[in-house]
């Protein structure tokens, strides 16, 4: 109950950031030359005035910007996000069906990211200024440099080009049929590069701050009391240090949902998978603004979701933190 | 090499006799003709409608030319061959044009296909929505149809045989009227799940990546198509559509839509054929387009000056693979209609200086003329380097360039809205016939932000004059002769300048049957086209 009444709260707290984003970013938009009856001209290429101009009032774009800007806000009250103009569908639509393949995407590449940096950063930490913290921090490091469209490519060459052991792109196999679990099988398999690819630029982030967070922790006083009676250095760094230590990455887990739903153009392009990122990109150089437009009012709800439940994860891990509101 | 030899001597006899007609049922599959399979086709971007009658551009016909079906098609050598229409007869004054139907098709839904669906498009859909279609149908006054499959189009001037045929293959597709008329056209649902009377039909669309369309079973070519299933997939990064042909995901990728590099590439892979056939009837050009309300560039030596400082050959040989020529003119030499000739302006620099210094615009502080705004339209890969290499060939002239980088709506409506550029540079693309396509860009009287057309602010009555002539000359004879005098007085004033010719690339596997047959294959039904089996 009081959960439920934090949550209202905070939505309540953040609705009109929300409002305040989606006007800003529709006059933001208004900014950029040409509209969307000029990208599909540019697609066509070609298109006489008087079709253009029928067009233009198909879109509602022979409005003026207030009544344009009044108009989508009316709508959004009644949360009818509107019309795409490239997919010819709702809106709320088009999302709905990239929304499953972001989230996989994303989700299990942040996972398999925070469960091996926070190895590969406990370890470092361990061995602090020897040799496997030399080695994974240079590692890290090159990852990070790393351009992700690169690593991608260079995946499909080898794995799927060069061996021949995993597809080179899509989603699912298309057109196969498959249904209940050959499915998910055939989407993991297709999964397997990009969430690889997308995994390693953000491994080396939770690798440094686990590490740095980790050295910290283990100069406080209650880790040298937990040695003092006696644990052994495995239940120390588990037990103690860890659970502390985390608190970091979670905030960062908190920070990154909002990246990580904004999709990755890149590696979406790459991997050709039908993700928010692309859509946001091609809505941007198509002037969809529906589109665009919904798409961060959706990303917006998730990050307030995500940040909503971190701080419910803090009070888990540090019981402190709750005591203190 | 003996049994190679065999085969191919084999090969082209049977090609021999099908072009002889001489094969005992044109309209059968041949027998030991590869059935079934799956064809898989890389599309780089989606679509927003998918239907032919509303929208002219490749990407809609590399998908929607299997489902819906025109009432002629391009075939080699430039003849039009009969698909929906099976005849046709121009009357003596060129004002009326019948075109007798294919009786027995049907469309995908089971209704009966007739002159009324004919009737239907030509006025309310090509007259009215079809880019390129309002201007080709803008003198169509009536399509009457004296039975279900007679439709008599109606001119009010005279319309030359040729240029109505031959645009019909890309601006003639029928789509139902049964679905459409009564609704909005443009939000109508079929425009995204199309139905046609092609040989295949529409199964699935799904946004972002790819569309399926299946054997239609009552096609009325029988024993065709050979093909089970046609899937389009949507891959928008170029080297991963590359990398999607090696692994066999992809068969085929058409209008250079994987790069010149990876074209290069694969080109000695024995895998794949790369070539520009099957989409030879479409040409292009990179182009550089002349604000004429600049001063300095009203002035014709310095266009011709410019066009005398950049090194074509050089560039087409580093930049675009050797893929392509210096264009004679805005007709390319691949056309009917090209009048012969070379490159008008050859790479001359010190003939560029001297015609700057002729027009007065001596070398000033740093050595500089004058200083030029260039906006690239982005509507291929190599045009961000054409402006580089524009900046940089001017800049050893003495024309400073500056590049305005825009994304492909910002430079539209910046060049052709807003008219505020010096130079613009992006793609010509040449549709079959100079009236279709081109001579847009060059006749006065185009409203202010239409795009491909001229904004230049440049205007000649004679090539007003030549073009509104050649439009309604009935003698292709004659037309060939007017186009060639157009092309004359354009080369002389040099208003925008077409700098390359070249052609389409398609790369396809080799386990293709039938492939790149006729110049518009890549936007044909592909009905007689197999897969053999990996």
């Amino acid at each position: 109950m009081r959960i439920l009444a934090l949550a209202l709260r905070r939505l309540a707290a953040s609705l009109p950031t929300l409002l305040i984003i989606l006007a800003g970013l529709f006059l933001l938009l208004q900014l950029a030359p040409g509209d969307t009856v000029d990208a599909l001209a540019a697609q066509m290429g070609g298109g006489d005035p008087a079709m253009m101009a029928r067009l233009r009032e198909f879109y509602g774009l022979d409005l003026s910007v207030p009544a344009q800007l009044a108009r989508y806000m009316g709508r959004l009250v009644r949360l009818d996000l509107g019309f795409s103009a490239i997919y010819g569908k709702p809106v709320a639509a088009v999302i709905l069906e990239r929304l499953p393949v972001t989230l996989l995407l994303m989700g299990s590449s942040l996972s398999l990211a925070f469960a091996g940096g926070m190895a590969l950063g406990v370890l470092a930490a361990r061995r602090v200024n020897r040799w496997p913290d030399t080695l994974i921090s240079t590692l890290g490091l090159v990852f990070y440099a790393t351009p992700s469209f690169w690593f991608g490519l260079m995946g499909i060459v080898l794995f799927a080009v060069n061996l021949g052991w995993l597809p080179a792109g899509g989603f699912e196999e298309v057109g196969a049929g498959h249904t209940g679990l050959r499915r998910a099988v055939d989407i993991a398999w297709h999964l397997v590069l990009p969430t690889v690819t997308l995994t390693l630029i953000f491994l080396a982030i939770y690798l440094r701050i686990m590490r740095a967070s980790m050295l910290e922790v283990m100069t406080q006083d209650f880790v040298r009391t937990a040695r003092a009676k006696g644990l052994g250095e495995t239940a120390v760094v588990v037990r103690h240090a860890l659970r502390n230590a985390l608190l970091p990455m979670v905030t960062l887990i908190g920070l990154q949902a909002g990246t990580m739903l904004g999709g990755s153009v890149v590696v979406e392009s790459v991997f050709a998978l039908p993700g928010l990122g692309r859509l946001a990109y091609e809505s941007v150089v198509q002037r969809d603004l529906n589109t665009l437009l919904g798409i961060v009012f959706v990303s917006a709800l998730l990050v307030i979701l995500v940040n909503f439940v971190v701080d419910l994860i803090y009070a888990r891990l540090d019981p402190r933190i709750l005591a203190g509101r | 090499m003996q049994t190679s030899r065999r085969t191919l001597l084999l090969s082209a006899s049977a090609s021999a006799a099908t072009a002889a007609g001489l094969l005992p049922h044109p309209g059968r599959a041949q027998d030991g003709q590869r059935r079934g399979g799956v064809l898989t086709i890389h599309m780089n971007g989606e679509q927003r409608i998918l239907n032919p009658a509303l929208r002219a551009s490749t990407g809609v016909y590399v998908i929607t030319s299997k489902i819906i079906e025109s009432l002629v098609d391009l075939g080699p050598d430039g003849r039009i061959l009969p698909v929906l229409a099976t005849g046709w007869e121009a009357a003596p004054d060129g004002r009326s044009f019948a075109f007798h139907l294919r009786q027995g098709v049907t469309w995908h839904d089971g209704k009966p296909f007739t002159a009324a669906d004919v009737q239907y498009n030509a006025m309310e859909l090509w007259k009215k929505h079809l880019n390129y279609g309002t201007q080709l149908q803008q003198d169509l006054l009536a399509v009457e149809t004296p039975d279900p499959h007679t439709a008599v189009f109606r001119y009010a001037r005279p319309m030359p045989a040729d240029l109505l045929l031959r645009a019909l293959c890309d601006l003639g597709y029928i789509v139902p009227r049964h679905l459409f008329e009564g609704t909005n056209v443009l939000d109508n649902p079929a425009n995204t799940a199309p139905i046609g009377t092609g040989p295949f039909r529409f199964v699935q669309y799904e946004r972002g990546q790819h569309v399926i369309a299946e054997r239609n079973p009552t096609y009325w070519r029988e024993g065709f198509p050979l093909l089970d299933r046609i899937v389009w997939r949507f891959i928008s990064d170029r080297a991963a559509a590359s990398a999607a042909l090696e692994t066999g995901q992809i068969q085929l990728s058409s209008y250079n839509a994987i790069s010149l590099s990876d074209l290069d590439r694969l080109k000695t892979d024995p895998r794949f054929t790369v070539t520009t056939k099957g989409s030879e009837a479409n040409a292009f050009n990179n182009t550089l387009e002349f604000n004429h309300r600049r001063k300095e560039l009203a002035d014709v030596r310095v266009r011709r000056a410019i066009a005398h400082a950049v090194n074509v050959p050089f560039f087409i040989e580093n930049f675009l693979y050797g893929l392509g020529k210096p264009a004679g003119g805005p007709i390319p030499s691949t056309s009917a209609f090209h009048p012969g000739g070379g490159q008008p302006y050859p790479y001359d620099r010190r003939k560029a200086e001297a015609l700057l210094d002729e027009a007065g615009y001596r070398r000033g502080a740093g050595g500089v003329r004058f200083t030029l705004r260039l906006v690239p339209i982005m509507n291929g890969e190599d045009v961000p380097l054409f402006a580089t290499f524009v900046q940089q060939s001017l800049g050893q002239v003495g024309i400073r360039v500056e590049l305005v980088n825009l994304d492909i709506a910002g430079a539209l409506t910046r060049v052709y809205r807003d008219w505020d550029f010096d130079l613009a540079t992006g793609w010509h693309q040449y549709r079959g016939d100079p009236a279709v396509s081109t001579t847009v860009w060059y006749r006065s009287g185009s409203p202010k932000g239409a795009p491909w057309t001229n904004q230049w602010g440049w205007q000649s009555d004679r090539v007003d004059q030549l073009t509104d002539q050649a439009a309604t000359e009935l003698d292709p004879l004659k037309r060939r002769a007017l186009y060639a005098e157009w092309t004359k007085a354009i080369n002389e004033e040099l208003p925008i300048w077409m700098v390359t010719e070249r052609e389409f690339q398609s790369v396809g596997s080799k386990r293709l049957v039938n492939a790149f047959t006729g110049p518009r294959w890549a936007s044909g039904d592909v009905h007689d086209t197999g897969l053999a089996p990996a």
